[in-house]
Parts: C-alpha cells; structure tokens; sequence
C-alpha cells in the first residue's frame, strides 16, 4: 500500500463522510428534537461530549413526536401524495414526449447524429432557473400563449395556466426532457434494426414489431430515463415554488416553508427525513442500474 | 443502422426541438423589447443591458457566483478525479460499498436534502455562513458528478501503460501524473465545467448554506422572479445563456477538431 494509493482513497472518502454522510446523522439527530425558540432554533439531544451517563439519559429524551405529528396532519400526508402523484405524471409525460424525440434522433443519418445530440445536451447547460423563468412569461394570463391563441381565434378568454398544476407538469416535462431523451437514445442507437425487418418478414405489423422488439429492447434505457426524471421530480422546489399555485402541494417546498418561513428546523429535518424513506427504493433501483451499466462498459 | 426517416421521425424531432428552444429564444427576443411589460413588444432596444450593468446588487451576486463556481469546480474536480481513481482501480479497501454509496447517493438526492443537512452541519459545528460554507457545499455536489465523469473514461484506460512507467523507475505519483493524467485530461476537463456550470446554477443548496454578504446570482434572480417577470432579469438570462452556449459549441469543435487530427495522425502512421 504505497503512499499516492492510500491518499487517493482517504481524501475524498473523509471528505465525504464530513460533508455528506455526517450531515446526514445531524438532521436525523434534529428530527427527533424539540424545537426551542432560540438560535439554533432546536434543543440539542445527546451531546457526546458529556460522557455515558449524560448519553444515556438523552437517549430516554429522544423524541417521535415530530414523525407521528407528520403522520397524522393531513397536511403533510398529502404533501407527500401529491409529490408522489406530480412526480408520477410527469415522468409519464416526460416518456411521451421523450422516446419519440429518442427514437428520431436515433434514426437520423450518421452525420446529423452529433448535432442532434448537441441540441439535447445545450439546454441542460443552461440554468435550471432560466428555462422555469422562461415558461412564466408564456403561461401567463396576458402571456405570449394566451397571445397566440387568442389571435388565432381558438379561445376568446385567456386560459389560466399559471399556478395550476398543469404549469408544474410544463415545468417539470421541459426541465427533465434531456434526462429522458439521453438513456434511451443510447439503447436505440446501439439496436440493430434489422431485427426489425426481420420480425415484419415474419408478420408482424410495424406496430407489432416496434412493440415486441423495439420496445423491449429499448426498456433498460426507458427504465433509466423515468428514474432519472422521477427520482429528482419527488422533491423538486423551484418549479412549484415559480409555477405552481398555492394549492399545488410538494414535499420539497413544504420542507422549504418549514424551514425558511416557520423555521421549525426539527419538523423540516423530519420531512427530509421521510422523504428520504420514500426514495430509498428509487434510489436503490437507481444504483443498481448505474453498477450493472459500469459492469457492462468495462 | 441506416439513417431512415420517415415522416413520423421527422415530425417528432422536428417538434421536440421546438418545445426545447422556443422557450429559450423567446426570452432571448424580449430581453431586447424596449416595453417595461415584458410580454407586449414596443420596439428594438438594449436599454435593459445597460440598467442591469448599473445595477450594484446584480453584479455584486454576479461576481460572488463566479469566484464560488471557480473554486468550487477546481477543488471539486482534484477531488472527484481521485474518487474515480479509487472507484476504479482499488476494488478491495474496507467500506469500499459505503464509499461508492456517498459517491453515487448525492447525483440522486433531493437539493432540499443535501441543503438542510449541510446548513445543519455548518450550524452545529458554529461555522459563520457565507462564502465558504456555499463553496464546501457546492464542492460536495459537484465532485460526485466530476467521480462519474472521469470513472467512465478511466474504465477503458490500459493499465500497463502505467505499470511500463513503473518498471521504467517513475513513482506511483509520478507515472499518475505524466501517464494517466494526460490521457483522461479531455474527461477531467469536462468534469470541471459540469462542475462549474452545476455551481452556476444551483440556487436551493446556496439558498440553505449562504450567509449575509454572499447572495449568488441564482438567489438574486429567484428573489426578483417571486415579485414578476422584469426585462432586467430577460437580459441577465440572456447573458447567461450566451456565455454558455458560446462554451459548449468551443469545446464541442475542440473535441471535435482533436478527434480529426486523431484520426489524420492514425492514418497517416499504419503501425
């Protein structure tokens, strides 16, 4: 074990450890705390610097009052539905428009390919912040949608988008698209599709072929695009913060209020908490993906 | 695969661009609109450049950004490069599972999370918010990215390269750093602009651990987009987008032009 071996590991791994998986602990430690009305708005539990008897007793303190009142206000539960619900349309939508964006770039001539896939990757380089701004100005009542319509005579009322969770779902489908697009160009672009013309010989309509061959070879990357789009989507902030209404209800921002506007640092370590405990089983999904994708690239 | 198209790919290329730039380029064409209502067209003007140039706020939190996303990136790339390494060629050391989790968990957890629980580090530890602890935090984020992004070239980077400059008397450091190095230097480099544009960009994570005195573009932009659309803000994200765009066309030519010479090289020298 020579010296250049041993740091490359230790460094970045104690880096992480202090910035990422202690952290976590603390909230964990804060969401089973009373708040205080003081500054750091929390009373702290077992401070280990008082030794074992000083542990023990805060253990007997710790408190699950935060998870059962979370539990039992509507409010959060369906703060927490909602953000499930949100987040599953719109991964389905995200599909929709995706694959058949997916599936033509894939079949596009060898030369027009890389531009193609330059356009996909562009907007994602740009700010996050941008593109949802962006979508304000055209969803607005007097915006340039409205606009457009009413000057094509198709409404005569301008409709209200804005602030409803139509916006969200516009919001979160234009954001996420690349993630979408990304993995299942990269299993379409590598199909031969010869099977295809192979499997019409054999009878199959063109739809029969493309849902019983290209469909399914194209699965992995579908899989990989929906988790990518919903994993982030359950606990998105800034699209139903600037899009959505005061009715549309999201974990991500219900953490936010509680944090920054009631500033119940316990509750909102709680929310975090829980929403963690849903994405456990997407995340481990995830993981598993991205393993088997390394396993095959090498 | 031959290249077919048919009209059902066309038309899906065609309107998914659509839905991907039109946005993008409407805001671009009212950040020139000489109307302080920013959806009604009065005229060609450049007058809210010149507004957002003098304003102090604006460019404060403008140049704030830009020395977090320059550190941020650097560090975060030095040390995301050498998480490639570890992930990559030590596949025995103990808690190699939890080191590979923290590295792949943050590309997946939710902004509000990694964001509470930094601030919540930074206050129990009784850090003073504000420059620093958004660059610690913006480091953390990105250097997984910056992990992922070199681990996918080194996979394919032949070892016995290293171990002939080993044999040939350089030191582990040394035939990292002539050998190694160079060859995955395209992938360290984009690393370091995904770090750099994702530290641009982020606006819930600097929101949670940024202090008085260190207000980040995104923060500024977000406060004045709750309160309305104002053509000041058109002009900033236009910028933005400009700088950007300008980015990755370069290094996409870059790559591109290397590629070419690659290949030119290749063909010229059969051995």
């Amino acid at each position: 074990m020579n010296l250049f071996r041993r740091l490359t590991i230790l460094i970045p791994y104690l880096w992480l450890l202090v910035l990422f998986l202690l952290p976590f602990l603390i909230v964990f430690r804060i969401s089973l705390s009373e708040p205080v009305l003081a500054m750091p708005p929390y009373a702290p539990q077992f401070d280990l610097g008082e030794g074992w008897a000083a542990f023990r007793e805060s253990l007997s303190q710790l408190s699950f009052a935060n998870y059962v009142w979370l539990t039992e206000d509507a409010l959060y539960r369906n703060a927490y539905f909602s953000s499930l619900r949100i987040a599953l349309v719109s991964t389905f939508l995200t599909l929709l428009i995706g694959f058949p964006l997916a599936y033509g770039m894939a079949r596009a001539s060898e030369e027009l390919r890389p531009i193609l896939l330059m356009l996909v990757i562009l907007p994602f380089w740009t700010s996050f912040l941008i593109r949802v701004y962006a979508w304000i100005g055209i969803l607005k009542p007097e915006g340039l949608l409205n606009q457009f319509l009413m000057s094509l005579g198709l409404i005569s009322e301008p409709l209200t988008i804005l602030n409803t969770d139509t916006a969200v779902y516009i919001g979160i489908v234009y954001s996420y698209l690349p993630f979408m697009v990304l993995p299942i160009y990269a299993t379409l672009e590598k199909m031969d599709y010869s099977l295809i013309e192979a499997a019409q010989d054999l009878g199959c309509t063109a739809l029969g072929a493309f849902w019983k061959v290209t469909a399914r070879l194209a699965l992995p990357g579908v899989l990989a695009g929906c988790l990518l789009v919903f994993i982030p989507a359950v606990g998105e902030f800034v699209i139903p913060d600037l899009l959505g209404g005061s009715d549309t209800l999201m974990i991500g921002k219900t953490l936010w209020t509680e944090f920054f506007n009631n500033r119940d640092w316990p509750v909102a370590s709680a929310v975090a908490i829980i929403l963690l405990i849903l994405l456990v089983v997407p995340i481990v999904l995830f993981q598993n993906a991205q393993a088997r994708a390394q396993e095959t690239g090498s | 695969m031959s290249g077919r198209w048919t009209w059902f790919n066309v038309t899906s290329v065609v309107l998914g661009f659509a839905f991907l730039y039109i946005p993008i380029i409407l805001l671009v064409i009212y950040s020139f609109n000489e109307s302080r209502l920013v959806t009604v067209w009065a005229g060609f003007s450049t007058r809210w450049y010149v507004e957002m140039f003098n304003n102090q706020g604006l460019m404060d939190a403008a140049w704030v950004t830009i020395r977090v996303a320059l550190m941020s990136a650097t560090i975060a790339t030095v040390l995301g490069t050498l998480a490639a390494l570890a992930l990559v060629r030590y596949t025995r050391f103990t808690g190699r599972t939890l080191f590979t989790g923290m590295v792949y968990a943050p590309l997946v957890m939710p902004e509000v999370i990694t964001g509470l629980s930094l601030l919540l580090l930074f206050v129990s530890i009784n850090m003073d918010r504000g420059f620093w602890t958004v660059t610690l935090a913006h480091i953390t984020f990105s250097l997984c990215f910056v992990a992922v992004v070199v681990q996918s070239r080194l996979v394919s980077f032949d070892m016995s390269l290293e171990e002939a400059a080993q044999d040939l008397g350089c030191t582990p450091f040394e035939a990292f750093w002539k050998v190694t190095l160079p060859v995955i230097f395209p992938a360290v480099i984009s690393g370091w602009m995904l770090a750099f544009t994702l530290s641009l960009d982020d606006l819930v994570i600097a929101s949670f651990t940024s202090g008085p005195g260190a207000t980040t573009l995104p923060m500024k932009i977000y406060s004045q987009v709750r309160l309305g659309v104002t053509p000041e803000i058109n002009a900033v994200c236009t910028i933005l987008i400009g700088l950007v765009a300008i980015g990755v066309i370069t290094a996409t030519l870059v790559t591109k032009q290397r590629a070419v010479a690659d290949a030119r090289a290749r063909q010229a020298d059969p051995a």
